[in-house]
């Protein structure tokens, strides 16, 4: 008798699956654009990348499969991708806490203010992320001649004597691009904390008042950070992405390739591979790598995040 | 005068009170900057341009940057207005793209349970994990195949998650009271849905609406005639201080655009992102 109702049972189960699938089709005819081209050049790409990077592939001749060849290749012969690890991980490990504890800090502080002078604020600080080409302006102020904002600044003060090779000299390169990608850094995750702070409930702190909390430090502490959590995690993701991903000001600035490989970082270290000397192969092995960093730093943070307050 | 409002009874003090001013105008200054040297420059004659130290506001306005532009541009191989004409079709068509289809899929992810949504949803919020550079090169190969660039960005799974934590808090009665009413999905989505997450669509194409603007098409276009501004502003940009003026110019055009258009939606882009959270 069991051995009989079970595979009615399974095949109930199938066919209310299918029931319930033929029911949602409507949702799936609204997802479907979206869908399918989130799948061709998102979650397709990846297992591609993966695939592609155990092959020698120049896109002229059909990929040959070479093993871990490119893999080996990247840890024990190429100097310049262990100069890019590390570029980008001090890049990382700079900007990115750098740039979210100052998007929460400046976000705290600007939800004090009135709401005029909150809007300025906000856009004084989130527009450089939305200035298109502004950051070139930056080529000017970190110029080497003694015509550069900074230089002459700085002579004139008496702080240096001679002019500096910002953007020449490997020994200043990183410092520039830190500078210049913490400017560009108040984005998403900035808005997402103003709005954040504005949409805690108002009563929690006069409860908060109620309950003995006396300074903005253990308001900050006790109702608003656990409230925002939600958002302090989303903020989190995106400047992770975004701090492991240095390249477009690197590459402007102090150039591709710079001098010494001074600026040079896993994505610039990508593009020359995959976009210069079409090696794709090669390049997919870069770009594998480059997810699998991405992907444990992200999980790692949002492993701590989520334990905070609890 | 007080700067910060004080409607809670906490014992903060005027000197913190304007320390804390004090950074805000340090960064604010930092941040403003190199935005008002951008425009400030691209108004400035030629002779305030190599003033030094720079005036932060010119003293005679000109629009002798703008010609030089222009003229630079007539003499080059490709009319310059034909990189703006790019840039406009880009921008356009990938941001109004990006709207409609991120909108429907963020529906029925926000409103309905059917098989798969979990997963599907799961994807999109790791794909936000890493950056779209990890996928270069299959999409290099796939693009080349297809003949256009920057379609990956139509599917942005940012949007589609803001979208889609934006629609999450519509009240369910408003569309159970449509379907009663006997209205399709469809009907549901584009005359109930639609006009409710306007902010949301604000906020969408303002972040698409900057990729796209300021994107130069990478190694994808090889045509120069199909080339945007961006991957002109770089040819031009070569020549460092002496054209100063000229990039100011074209950099501030870019600018003004984006920037203009977050003024006059900031709330309702800043409304969007207090549904941003994630768990």
């Amino acid at each position: 008798m069991m051995a009989e109702m079970n595979p009615t049972a399974t095949l109930s189960k199938k066919q209310l699956l299918w029931k319930n699938i033929k029911k949602s089709k409507h949702y799936y005819i609204l997802l479907a654009p979206y869908a399918i081209l989130f799948l061709t050049f998102t979650i397709v790409p990846v297992f591609m990348s993966l695939g592609i990077s155990f092959s020698y592939f120049n896109l002229l001749e059909p990929p040959r499969f070479v093993g871990l060849d490119n893999y080996i290749k990247l840890f024990l012969e190429d100097d310049v991708f262990i100069i890019a690890i590390k570029n980008t991980l001090i890049l990382a490990v700079v900007t990115g806490p750098v740039s979210y504890l100052l998007a929460f800090v400046f976000a705290w502080l600007i939800n004090e203010l009135g709401p005029k002078l909150r809007s300025f604020l906000t856009l004084i600080f989130y527009a450089p992320s939305i200035s298109g080409n502004a950051f070139l302006m930056w080529l000017l102020i970190f110029s080497g001649d003694v015509h550069g904002y900074a230089n002459s600044f700085l002579m004139q003060y008496g702080f240096i004597d001679n002019p500096v090779q910002w953007l020449k000299d490997p020994e200043y390169m990183l410092m520039v691009i830190i500078i210049v990608q913490l400017w560009l850094s108040l984005g998403v995750s900035f808005l997402a904390f103003i709005a954040g702070l504005q949409s805690v409930d108002k009563t929690l702190y006069e409860a908060g008042a109620v309950d003995g909390i006396r300074n903005r430090w253990q308001e900050l502490w006790f109702i608003t950070l656990p409230t925002m959590k939600p958002q302090l995690m989303f903020g989190a993701v995106m400047q992770i992405t975004t701090s492991l991903a240095i390249a477009e000001v690197s590459m402007q600035l102090v150039g591709f390739p710079s001098i010494e490989y001074a600026g040079h970082t896993i994505v610039t270290h990508l593009i020359d591979f995959g976009s210069v000397r079409y090696d794709l192969g090669y390049a997919s092995a870069i770009a594998t790598i480059l997810f699998l960093i991405m992907m444990s730093a992200n999980l790692i943070v949002r492993n701590v995040l989520r334990k905070v307050g609890e | 005068m007080r700067i910060f409002k004080r409607t809670r009874k906490l014992n903060r003090s005027l000197g913190g009170d304007i320390f804390l001013f004090a950074i805000l105008l340090f960064f604010g200054f930092f941040s403003a900057y190199p935005l008002i040297m951008t425009a400030s420059n691209a108004f400035k004659p030629l002779d305030e341009l190599f003033l030094f130290p720079p005036r932060l506001l010119p003293r005679n306005l000109t629009l002798e940057n703008f010609r030089d532009l222009s003229e630079l541009i007539s003499n080059s191989w490709v009319p310059f207005s034909r990189y703006f004409f790019n840039t406009i079709l880009i921008t356009a068509l990938g941001t109004i793209g990006h709207v409609i289809i991120a909108s429907m899929a963020a529906f029925p992810l926000a409103k309905y349970k059917f098989p798969g949504k979990t997963l599907f949803f799961t994807l999109v919020v790791y794909s936000l994990m890493f950056a779209p550079q990890v996928t270069a090169t299959p999409n290099y190969i796939i693009i080349s195949g297809i003949g256009l660039i920057d379609t990956p960005a139509i599917a942005s799974s940012l949007g589609l998650y803001l979208m889609k934590q934006f629609m999450s808090q519509i009240p369910d009665e408003l569309i159970e009271s449509a379907k009663i009413d006997g209205a399709s999905e469809y009907r549901i989505f584009f005359q109930i849905v639609m006009p409710l997450v306007k902010p949301a669509w604000l906020t969408l194409i303002i972040l698409l609406f900057q990729r796209l603007w300021t994107t130069d098409g990478g190694s994808f276009i090889f045509s120069e005639e199909m080339k945007p501004v961006s991957y002109a502003l770089r040819q031009i940009a070569q020549g460092t201080i002496e054209r100063a003026g000229t990039i100011a110019a074209v950099a501030f055009i870019m600018m003004i655009v984006p920037v203009t258009f977050f003024v006059l939606s900031q709330s309702k882009v800043v409304e969007t992102f207090s549904h941003s959270g994630m768990k």
